[in-house]
């Protein structure tokens, strides 16, 4: 295929525009198919029974009942999930998750599902199953899950990672280590050493739609699964490995997605949902309800966190520490290892080390929520930095582009950098007017900086060119931000024709070779990068076609803005041949016109932002409002400006709803409290002040077009952005997120207290 | 009715294929008056209810918490749906939406604290919905509208089989969840006083959010100044603070005779946040609830303070 995806700075007529996306109208129109939205002749109902233990033995299971009342045509326990995952833990993980097979692990783990006529026959079913569980003691903090003497959550698990195989279970799953230099020597030579503890309670990605899918399985194995999904060949694997079907029989469409976030990166429902199909012999939808939601699906980390750092006069960072123990519900998962990585990447370190720890816990299975693990290590370190900078007595901004990493640092976590945004963004902001407004009384200015790695992987493309000069563009990466314009802007650029002309849709599994779900902010970087392969590819043979047309050599063909040029003196002659005056002779040609392309997409740039935030606290009462908010960041290049300006204000957004007031909060009994948007308290549109942005192009070098994912970086600076205005506002210190009005009363409470 | 709809269609629907499905029934009803309303209530032999604006009654039908075997929607009864200005004030029909009290300009120029509290309830769809009837019979200790009713002394109108009574408002609620109304008896209309010159009334939350949201703690301060400009008569009440509403008899005691000055609100304050009995709970903590109930106690009375004409 000989692609070549080195940067080429090339100029852009259709990228960098702001054309209105092609989902728009359905959307707002109420047209759009949603997860809940697909029907099925004879669909039945399911509904999923939940354990309202945090931790209990399921010693019997007796669904008679419920399988006797009528309207009920499925009713599956564990026993119609048989364990078919062949030692790979980490789905068996999966598997038990979505049916609780011995144990039930925590509040809200299903236990039992039934497919009905209707949803009131199910709920009636659900409450004739008998489950008989023996209640066991239960740990949902952080912490407390670390000490000895806490309940067990698993004793096949031993802690990974320590110089000495353990001798007994944990609930620490793993621990690791990253870094480079000395510490003890780093901290030796600083003048100045700032070391503090945090904590962040446990958040949820939010997204409006509830998970759900219809699935129906036929007597022959050939199945099909509607879903809302963040990765439909994703959820095709997993459900395909845990129901015992061929991949290529299970066919799985994903819908128009309401918010994923990297919560929809994960099977649940699905897996169920198939099961009782199966069983039932019919197809059965699924639609969790807000509160299955809260409790079942796979919110983010609770964390406790130490930071150590030191600096030398001048403001030269000699050394810096973190301890990350992070929450994984309760099977082992790499949440604290990730924050342990992206703690420090932010700066050019000498001697730099950080340990994480997995903790098992009674929660819901933790699951990505956009750069995962990031904006909790970002929280602790950023504010450590602040504090450090004012003992030194410097500029906090300065102090960040003393020591911040540039091309050829090498990163705490290991890679050497490449070309980077952290310095740019810093000198962004020092410059922004935001940073010179005044200030009143009881208001307080804050910013922080965030990392992400990005991701690319694999991807799979189909360009198809219509007899009318129209291109339909495949692609198997879920739209979640707006890509379907993003990716028809890159199809029109390489191809040369206008944007209209180009309609892009998410092709099914069974239309497409398979991709990587759209996590990891790859969707635009990696599918835009086999769009360029595909639209190449279909180049290719419209220069062949042309050629024919001509009957002159292809090599003599080169394609110029939308068209195909005769070369050299020898044709002087002819005229310019355009795409749609190629496709309309197609037939005569050679038959359709196509592109298509499979790769893997390397080396997707590391994204940085610096944030810039202003609150003002009442002092009276500890409220919060956040005034002012500007975001700065780097895109490599913004395929669509608005919609990568719509990830900065959506990830800044999440992260001012999780500095404030997002968190679960679980009872003495280890019940969630609050699984509802009233008590889980996500920011409402007037709680937010207009989220001012400023993107920077600092091109990947290894995207044709200098593209970066652009999707979760902006979630990583606010918490800490906020924490550090609150304490520029008030001069209290919060070390604990979220930064609700009751603690910050208390904390103003101790401090005037004295 | 949507939601009920919606869940009706949904059975006919995927009934067609299976007949073999016999739930029990539920009735709605849309009786013509309160004697009818009142008359189908006490007859009732399994869990009735009453549909106003169905803000609470749906969202916890949806909910699964209850699944009423009747339901009385009393929005058909003659005058329910209006607000009347009589000789000796205003009455509010049981039926009559929040949003319809932001509409009313003499209601509003007369009792703003209940019309701003009525006016925070949800947000702007379900105050199209909602009343304060359903809000006072909701009998939730942080329900918006109810402090600032008790402030303005309001008094309930109830009609059951034995005919009517009417009571202060503040003896409706008698727990979280619970009433003191006896089966078959609804609250017909909420009257509230015609206004003496000088007077004013307020009403705020606290709330982490700026809307959409249920108070943490509430308070409603009721005033009339005398013709010197001191507070002549006050009523303070509380809300979230204690199972039910407050009404702080010793923080009025404490407001009469004064001009607001700095010393009287820190005293109001101070008797307010010892006045509470509020819980540790997922919305906040006793010792933030106290201290807050005394923080919106002043600003609140501030305000009553300036609309009664105040200096």
């Amino acid at each position: 295929m000989n692609f070549d995806p080195r940067y080429s700075g090339r100029s852009f007529s259709s990228v960098g525009t702001r054309p209105l996306r092609p989902d728009g109208v359905d959307k707002v129109t109420g047209r759009a198919r949603y997860g809940a939205d697909f029907n099925m002749a004879g669909q039945l109902v399911g509904r999923v029974l939940r354990s309202p233990h945090a931790h209990a033995i399921i010693k019997k299971i007796d669904t008679s009942k419920a399988e006797k009342l009528a309207g009920v045509k499925a009713v599956i326990t564990a026993k119609d999930l048989p364990d078919l995952t062949d030692g790979d833990a980490g789905m068996f993980d999966t598997l038990d998750n979505c049916m609780a097979r011995k144990k039930a692990l925590y509040d809200g783990h299903a236990v039992a599902a039934v497919a009905a006529i209707d949803a009131r026959t199910a709920r009636q079913a659900l409450k004739l199953i008998e489950v008989d569980y023996e209640v066991l003691p239960h740990v949902t903090d952080v912490d407390e899950a670390m000490q000895h003497h806490a309940p067990l959550i698993n004793d096949a698990i031993f802690t990974e990672g320590l110089e000495e195989k353990p001798v007994k279970p944990s609930n620490v799953s793993k621990r690791t280590q990253y870094g480079h230099g000395d510490v003890h020597q780093g901290f030796a030579q600083a003048d100045f050493v700032v070391e503090r503890s945090f904590k962040t309670e446990q958040t949820h990605q939010g997204y409006i739609e509830p998970h759900a899918c219809v699935a129906s399985v036929n007597p022959d194995g050939t199945a099909d699964l509607w879903v809302c999904t963040q990765g439909h060949f994703v959820y095709r694997q997993h459900c395909a490995q845990l129901l015992g079907l061929e991949v290529s029989k299970l066919r799985v469409t994903s819908s128009e997605i309401g918010g994923g976030f990297g919560g929809k990166t994960h099977v649940w429902a699905e897996p169920v949902a198939l099961a009782l199909s199966r069983k039932a012999g019919r197809p059965v939808k699924l639609v969790m309800t807000r509160d299955e939601v809260f409790r079942a699906s796979g919110p983010t980390s609770a964390t406790s966190i130490d930071v150590k750092i030191g600096a030398r006069k001048d403001g030269t960072i000699t050394a810096a520490e973190a301890t990350l123990r992070y929450t994984c519900g309760p099977y082992a998962g790499m949440w604290a290892e990730i924050g342990a990585m992206t703690a420090f990447a932010c700066y050019k370190l000498e001697n730099v080390k950080t340990v994480g720890y997995e903790v098992l816990v009674n929660r819901p299975k933790t699951a990505a929520y956009r750069a995962p693990s990031a904006p909790m290590a970002a929280f602790a370190v950023e504010s450590a930095v602040d504090e450090l900078a004012k003992e030194i007595g410097i500029d906090p901004v300065e102090f960040r582009i003393k020591n911040a990493a540039q091309e050829g640092t090498r990163a705490s976590y290991g890679p050497v950098y490449g070309p980077i945004g952290i310095g740019p963004t810093l000198e962004a902001v020092k410059e922004h007017p935001h940073m010179r407004a005044p200030l009143a009384q009881n208001q307080g200015r804050g910013m922080a900086c965030g990392f992400w790695f990005n991701f690319g992987g694999q991807t799979c493309t189909d360009l198809n060119i219509g007899m009318d000069g129209t291109v339909s563009l495949a692609v198997g990466t879920v739209d979640v931000g707006g890509s379907r314009a993003s990716l028809s802007l890159v199809a029109a650029e390489e191809l040369g024709i206008d944007y209209s002309q180009v309609k892009a849709i998410v092709a099914d599994t069974s239309s497409l070779g398979y991709n990587d779900m759209t996590d990891g902010s790859r969707g635009t970087f990696s599918s835009s990068m086999a769009t360029i392969s595909a639209a190449r590819n279909a180049i290719k043979v419209l220069r062949e076609r042309a050629a024919q047309m001509w009957d002159i050599s292809v090599d003599d063909v080169a394609w110029e803005k939308g068209h195909a040029v005769a070369k050299g003196e020898k044709h002087g002659n002819l005229g310019k041949l355009s795409l749609k005056e190629i496709a309309a002779q197609s037939g005569k040609t050679g038959g359709p016109i196509a592109g298509h392309s499979e790769l893997v997409a390397d080396g997707a740039g590391v994204s940085f932002a610096t944030h810039i935030c202003d609150v003002e606290v009442d002092p009276e009462t500890g409220s919060t409002r956040v005034i002012r908010y500007t975001v700065v960041q780097d895109a490599g290049k913004a395929v669509h400006p608005t919609y990568v300006e719509g990830q900065y204000q959506g990830g800044a957004a999440q992260g001012i709803g999780w500095a404030l007031n997002e968190e679960y909060i679980y009872g003495k009994d280890g019940r969630l409290q609050n699984p509802g948007f009233l008590d889980y308290r996500i920011p409402v549109c007037s709680d937010l002040p207009m989220i001012d942005t400023q993107i920077l192009e600092i091109p990947n070098p290894n995207h044709p077009y200098g593209v970066r994912g652009v999707g979760e970086t902006s979630i990583v600076p606010p918490l800490a952005a906020i924490a550090n205005a609150v304490s520029n506002a008030v001069g209290v210190r919060m070390s604990h997120i979220p930064m609700s009005p009751p603690r910050i009363l208390a904390a103003l409470e101790a401090e005037r207290e004295g | 009715m949507q939601e009920a709809d919606g869940h009706y269609k949904e059975s006919l629907y995927n009934g067609r294929s299976d007949h073999d499905h016999q739930g029990e029934t539920m009735r709605y009803i849309r009786p013509q008056s309160i004697e009818e309303a009142a008359g189908l209530l006490a007859s009732a032999a399994g869990p009735a209810a009453i549909l106003a604006g169905g803000s609470d009654l749906l969202v916890r039908m949806k909910g699964g918490f209850i699944e009423p075997e009747l339901i009385v929607d009393i929005k058909a009864i003659a005058g329910l749906s209006e607000i009347k200005e009589t000789a000796d004030g205003f009455s509010i029909g049981a039926a009559v939406p929040c949003a319809v009290l932001g509409e009313n300009a003499a209601l509003k120029k007369a009792w703003p604290g209940v019309v701003e509290a009525a006016k925070l309830i949800g947000s702007k769809q379900v105050q199209g919905r909602c009343t304060i009837v359903g809000n006072l019979c909701n009998a939730s200790p942080a329900a918006d509208s109810v402090p600032a009713l008790v402030a303005a002394g309001a008094k309930a109108v109830v009609a059951g089989p034995n005919g009517r009574r009417t009571i202060p408002v503040e003896a409706v609620p008698t727990g979280p969840g619970r009433t003191s109304l006896a089966k078959g008896e609804i609250i017909e209309a909420i009257l509230l006083d015609k206004r003496a010159p000088n007077a004013g009334d307020a009403y705020q939350r606290f709330i982490p959010r700026t809307e959409m949201d249920i108070a943490v703690v509430s308070a409603g301060v009721n005033l009339t100044l005398g013709e010197a400009g001191a507070i002549k008569s006050a009523r303070v009440a509380l809300g979230a603070a204690a199972p039910t509403v407050l009404l702080v008899e010793e923080a009025a005691e404490v407001l009469v005779g004064s001009k607001l000055d700095e010393a009287t609100l820190e005293r109001l304050a101070k008797i307010c946040a010892g006045a509470c009995r509020p819980i540790d709970d997922k919305r906040g903590t006793i010792e933030f609830r106290r201290k807050v109930a005394g923080v919106l106690a002043k600003r609140v009375a501030t305000t009553a303070y300036e609309r009664a004409g105040g200096k």
